[in-house]
């Protein structure tokens, strides 16, 4: 129960830090991606903000045994840099700077009832669902 | 096209959020916190896993619900894509989340943040990719 309510609580306040700092906004995201345009370099402090917090407080947090509702940490096992990665890193930079959205803001924006965004939702909800499939097939699950 | 300025402190506050986030899902749920994971896995994951991700996607649209009502300028969201572009973008990121295992969430704020050299390489590539992207469409191609 705890842990359902802290999720939840975790939701809330990532969705509050993509909409204080602009990052749900599209028109934010590509301006930050334009460098050779108007640039504006905000996004680069979102990022920084987060790891200003996140590279020394999980080196602590990983220390412990295990987390304190769960009985272990659930954490990424490959740490390889293969082609997938690579692979998929390019198709998802590629609709992020077409748009300026990726999964978080996406989420964010579906409040505002904008119907691109939920068309957005839609169909990477189908690519996501398909590559799913496909990682499956290829014994990659 | 918007022109948006430089906004430092809030962009920095939202930044303390969202890593405030990452480190409670991990201290208390032993989760991290990447988007595209979370919602993407809500259709194949059973029980508490089920449950978690899905608390957390609720939580992100209280959140944004509730800053949309108090906030006098609401979300303030400026999307000027097409619908068929839209809903290619969203292929794409979609694809590309699963096939890669994460998004700006999950590689460039939790994966960086474990100082993983496979999240900081996704991180450098997605990043530069999109910059790419935004350039030809924008001054290449002019869409």
């Amino acid at each position: 129960m705890w842990s359902l309510l802290l999720a939840f609580l975790g939701g809330a306040i990532f969705a509050l830090g993509l909409v204080l700092s602009q990052m749900a906004d599209p028109a934010k995201v590509l301006n930050f991606l334009d460098v050779a345009g108007h640039w504006d370099p905000s996004l680069m402090l979102v990022m920084g903000g987060a790891l200003a917090l996140t590279v020394p407080g999980f080196r602590l947090i990983l220390k412990q045994p295990h987390p304190l509702l769960d009985g272990r940490f659930h954490l990424p096992q490959s740490a390889e840099i293969d082609a997938d990665l690579v692979w998929g890193s390019i198709l998802f930079g590629i609709g992020w700077g077409l748009v300026g959205l990726c999964p978080g803001p996406a989420i964010v924006g579906l409040v505002s009832g904008a119907q691109p965004i939920f068309g957005f939702m839609l169909t990477m909800l189908i690519g996501y669902r398909l590559m799913d499939y496909l990682q499956i097939r290829r014994g990659k699950a | 096209m918007t022109v948006t300025e430089f906004t430092p402190w809030t962009a920095l506050g939202g930044g303390l959020l969202i890593g405030l986030s990452a480190l409670m899902m991990l201290e208390f749920n032993g989760r991290i916190a990447g988007i595209s994971g979370i919602v993407g896995k809500l259709f194949t994951a059973r029980g508490e896993d089920w449950w978690w991700r899905a608390a957390f996607v609720l939580g992100m649209l209280a959140g944004a619900g509730g800053y949309a009502v108090l906030s006098p300028d609401g979300l303030n969201l400026h999307i000027e894509s097409s619908m068929p572009l839209m809903l290619a973008a969203g292929f794409l990121v979609g694809l590309g989340a699963r096939l890669g295992r994460g998004c700006t969430s999950g590689h460039g704020v939790c994966g960086i943040g474990r100082l993983s050299a496979r999240s900081l390489s996704a991180t450098a590539i997605f990043m530069s990719v999109a910059a790419l992207t935004v350039f030809l469409s924008r001054h290449v191609l002019e869409l």
